[in-house]
């Protein structure tokens, strides 16, 4: 079967698990239980919107991975279906986000297909812009500031997080540098390394700017390992991390906003009162700096094994106020981990973990440096994020309020992914077709 | 490159494989803890989807369900009919303010989610039909006429009221007061913590019955003669002379009332008329720590059994610096003060009452139980309480005697006041000294029945100017009364 009557079947597979999903949302939702057509069009709209980038991504770059579609599909789904469980309004809103995104899917395929290594000419304009991305929330007038973290511009009505595409900037001049300088790079003179302190610095700048260790962990995550990609010495790699935490000991000192999260990381739940910097009062911490983390955790403990099932979960009190904040942003996952249960959530954890074995098997086959640090980047980053906003939910790490891939809601969030994504399929395509693997 | 790519690729998959374990931590390891936790307030309103046991008793419903449509979902929020008459005992289920008393204990019970094979199958079964969880149902052994004649006795004095049945531990009564209405806690919370009372610290969320500690005064001599008796060295006709006080380490421990010196008498008149300076040389001829051996075996020092939240409830004992206080040497305390209920001793209304079931029981500690049964939604029967033996305190014999004096101290002593007429009652006062003059607590522990013993009681007030047979025993008599179904007056 060619690659692309796969990807077709993955992908009908995926509309009719949306549709059963959709579906029970409903009879969980209304009273008495009946099934509308209403829910079963939102499925079909939605297979159709992936059928067309099915047909773009057989136009364009016909030898691809055949699996990566269909995932981006599903965890899009599955975001959506929790999201129109818990906001129905927000879901709406999302779809538009999945449509435009997939526009964008297209419309870079189809512009890249002959070559994307074009991208490479101009890898220092995509560096620059992705450092002047990420300072773009720090300019006064345009930056909000959401939940303590300034990672937010917005432009009228309209607001957006550039850092999630500052994100794949980033990858693709990295890609092209380090391919350029990486003999040179692996030599270890000092002077080489100019270039790459400024982004160390840079990503400190953020750091301090946004009060954001998410976002500064990603991004320096994902340098750190296309250095050692390129470069082969985890020696590299190893004394970037340090010089991070060092860096990030220091913001620790003096930031209070960081100092918060990482306290609150430690101990989210004290026996005694303590200060209470939101109200100025003595409370418990998990009925104040910690109560969103703490609510999260319950949350994930409610689901249990099983789960509650869809739309039959806990998120707001008996009188009707939801019990956690940002609950189909940042806390998605708690809210899936405790309809769907362990099982469930496992089982979307596995579908991430697909999804990054798969980027980087695109990795290994491609035959140019700098394919192979591209594909590599943003593998990585997927990955990555996917720890840090699970890991920070489920207290491995500080929480940081940054999106989970595909799933949570968000307009930026979503295009980068599918932009992303757009970038892993020209890579896996140009692999196949150099390796003849085209008619497997 | 494609030796670091695999190394790197492996690192993603580990990240997210750790993403997999923190997530089975939570979920399957650490659930519990979660759910046990006073601020999860997810897991306080997903109950509130359970169709909750009820809780009854003797013909009465302490707890049940006031059903509610909201947002799509029902909810069953708890009420309370009979408010504040044993509050302390059922305690309360809310959203806000979690849950205390045996809706906090026997939660598993309540909502469904205890281990027994049918439930967890009706339970599953339920869940995965998608209907309403229905709880498991408690049978309380409480009697409410016995609860009402303690509400009533104690009016807006301070203090507590225990009934135990001496052969089954079953507790007929248990209340403390002031008391609060359960059904105000979520709405209105200020008015329970506001509840006035004529003592100090009135706060009606304190279970005085279980975790009240209060210094026993002469209560204590009933346990010090048991010790005495029961090792072979005193008898009830053993002799003393009392000069009016006692001295121990050079000073003098005077009776309640010095003027009146007893001269010589034996150890039954000494307890019949609560002589300190004879349960004084007791003590220091037994010594504290064979004192403290002989409370071990009446339960002392250990938290007293009850279906209850352990936190709730409090142990008796001596107690130093707000903690249990196990003497290591005979030395460390004042064996003589001891020995007649004071000296750093503090105990609750539970315990003694144990302590007076005992001897009723010819000297068997029961386990006091509240809960008769737990019923299925089905009506079959997943737990019945059987009477439970703790330990033997004492021998038969010793028993005997000492609830002979028990007696003649109600027929004749510092006990008259809880006479009733046609029933055998056997009791024993208290008053303690509270350190601040004129303030004492007041004790009377009892056992009563027509032929044979029915009920064993102990009863405090706190606060109070005058004895224990003037306060306590009459209240005793009130809630003996309402359980012996007697109405003759003494």
């Amino acid at each position: 079967m060619s690659l692309r009557n796969r990807e077709l079947l993955n992908l009908i597979a995926v509309g009719l698990l949306t549709a059963i999903g959709f579906a029970s949302v409903y009879i969980a939702r209304s009273e008495p239980s009946e099934l509308n057509a209403g829910s079963l069009t939102y499925a079909g709209i939605f297979l159709a919107l992936y059928l067309a980038a099915h047909l773009v991504v057989r136009y364009a770059v016909p030898y691809a991975d055949p699996v990566l579609l269909p995932l981006a599909a599903l965890l899009s789904a599955i975001g959506v279906t929790l999201i129109y469980r818990l906001e129905p309004d927000d879901a709406f809103r999302q779809s538009l986000w999945i449509v435009i995104g997939v526009g964008l899917f297209a419309l870079t395929l189809l512009v890249l297909r002959r070559d994307f290594r074009v991208l490479e000419q101009y890898k220092y304009l995509f560096g620059i812009t992705a450092i002047a991305l990420m300072m773009l929330p720090a300019l006064p007038g345009l930056g909000q500031t959401i939940n303590g973290a300034r990672l937010w511009v917005k432009v009228g009505s309209f607001q957006f997080q550039p850092g999630e595409l500052a994100k794949i900037f980033l990858i693709v001049f990295l890609a092209g540098y380090l391919r350029d300088k990486r003999e040179t790079l692996a030599q270890g003179r000092l002077k080489d390394f100019g270039p790459l302190l400024l982004i160390w610095g840079a990503a400190m700048l953020v750091l301090v700017q946004t009060n954001d260790l998410g976002s500064a962990l990603l991004q320096f995550g994902i340098f750190l390992a296309m250095l050692y990609v390129a470069t082969g010495r985890a020696a590299y790699a190893l004394t970037g991390l340090a010089l991070f935490v060092a860096g990030a000991a220091f913001v620790y000192r003096y930031v209070s906003h960081v100092q918060d999260r990482v306290t609150i990381w430690l101990t989210p739940w004290t026996d005694e009162p303590v200060f209470c910097a939101q109200t100025g009062e003595l409370a418990l911490r998990q009925d104040c700096g910690s109560f969103q983390l703490v609510k999260s955790l319950y949350s994930i403990g409610n689901g249990g094994f099983a789960g509650t099932g869809l739309g039959k979960g806990t998120f707001t009190t008996t009188a009707g106020d939801p019990i956690i904040p940002y609950l189909n942003t940042d806390f998605i996952y708690s809210a899936i981990a405790q309809e769907l249960g362990l099982v469930g959530a496992a089982g979307l954890l596995l579908v991430f973990m697909l999804f990054v074995a798969r980027g980087f098997r695109i990795a290994l086959l491609a035959d140019d440096g700098f394919s192979k640090l591209l594909a590599a980047g943003l593998t990585f980053g997927f990955a990555l994020q996917t720890f840090i906003i699970v890991g920070g939910v489920l207290r491995v790490i500080p929480l940081t309020g940054i999106t989970l891939p595909f799933v949570s809601y968000g307009g930026s969030s979503v295009v980068a992914n599918f932009i992303l994504l757009a970038l892993l399929l020209l890579v896996s395509n140009r692999a196949n077709v150099q390796a003849g693997r085209g008619r497997a | 490159m494609n030796k670091q790519i695999t190394r790197l690729a492996l690192t993603g998959v580990g990240l997210i494989v750790a993403l997999v374990v923190a997530t089975t931590y939570w979920q399957a390891w650490a659930a519990g803890d979660l759910a046990d936790r006073q601020d999860n307030q997810i897991q306080r309103v997903a109950q509130f989807t359970i169709d909750r046991g009820e809780i009854r008793g003797d013909g009465i419903v302490w707890a049940t369900n006031r059903e509610e449509k909201k947002s799509g979902r029902t909810f069953y929020f708890r009420e309370y009919p009979q408010r504040g008459l044993a509050a302390h005992v059922v305690g309360y289920s809310t959203q806000e303010r979690f849950r205390t008393g045996l809706e906090r204990s026997m939660n598993d019970y309540l909502t469904g989610q205890n281990a027994n094979l049918s439930t967890v199958l009706e339970t599953f079964v339920d869940k995965a039909k998608g209907a309403t969880i229905k709880g498991n149902a408690l049978r309380l052994t409480l009697v409410p006429r016995a609860q009402r004649a303690a509400q009533n006795a104690l009016g807006r004095r301070c203090g507590a009221v225990v009934a135990l049945e001496p052969q089954t531990g079953k507790v007929l009564a248990m209340y403390s007061s002031p008391t609060y209405n359960p059904n105000l806690v979520e709405e209105n919370f200020d008015q329970v913590t506001g509840v006035g009372a004529d003592c100090r610290r009135p706060d009606a969320l304190l279970n005085r019955a279980t975790a009240g500690l209060y210094a026993p005064g002469s209560t204590f001599k009933v346990v010090t003669a048991a010790a005495a008796i029961d090792s072979g060295r005193f008898t009830p006709d053993s002799e003393f002379v009392d000069p009016g006080y006692c001295e121990v380490y050079g000073k003098r421990v005077n009776n309640y009332d010095t003027s009146r010196p007893f001269g010589r008498l034996d150890l039954h008149t000494a307890l019949v008329n609560s002589v300190n300076s004879v349960f004084c040389n007791i003590g220091k001829e037994l010594g504290a720590r064979f004192l403290v051996d002989y409370m071990k075996r009446f339960g002392f020092y250990e938290l007293p059994p009850l279906e209850t939240p352990a936190d709730e409830r409090a142990p008796s004992g001596l107690y130093k610096a707000d903690k249990l206080f196990d003497p290591a040497q005979d030395t460390d305390v004042d064996p003589g003060r001891f020995a007649f209920g004071q000296e750093r001793l503090l105990v609750t209304p539970l315990q003694m009452a144990m302590v007076a079931a005992t001897i009723a029981n010819d000297g068997v500690v029961m386990k006091p139980q509240v809960i008769d049964r737990i019923v299925a939604p089905d009506g079959s029967i997943i737990v019945r309480s059987k009477p439970e033996r703790l330990d033997r305190a004492i021998k038969v014999e010793t028993a005997r005697a000492v609830g002979a004096m028990m007696q003649d101290a109600v027929e004749e002593g510092t006990g008259t006041a809880a006479r009733i007429g046609g029933i055998t009652v056997a009791g024993k006062t208290g008053t303690a000294e509270t350190g601040i003059a004129g303030l004492n607590t007041t004790w009377f522990i009892s056992y009563a029945g027509k032929n044979r013993p029915q009920v064993a009681i102990a009863a405090v007030v706190e606060q109070q100017n005058s004895t224990g047979g003037q306060t306590a025993a009459p209240v005793a008599r009130e809630v003996l009364q309402a359980l012996l179904g007697s109405t003759a007056n003494s």
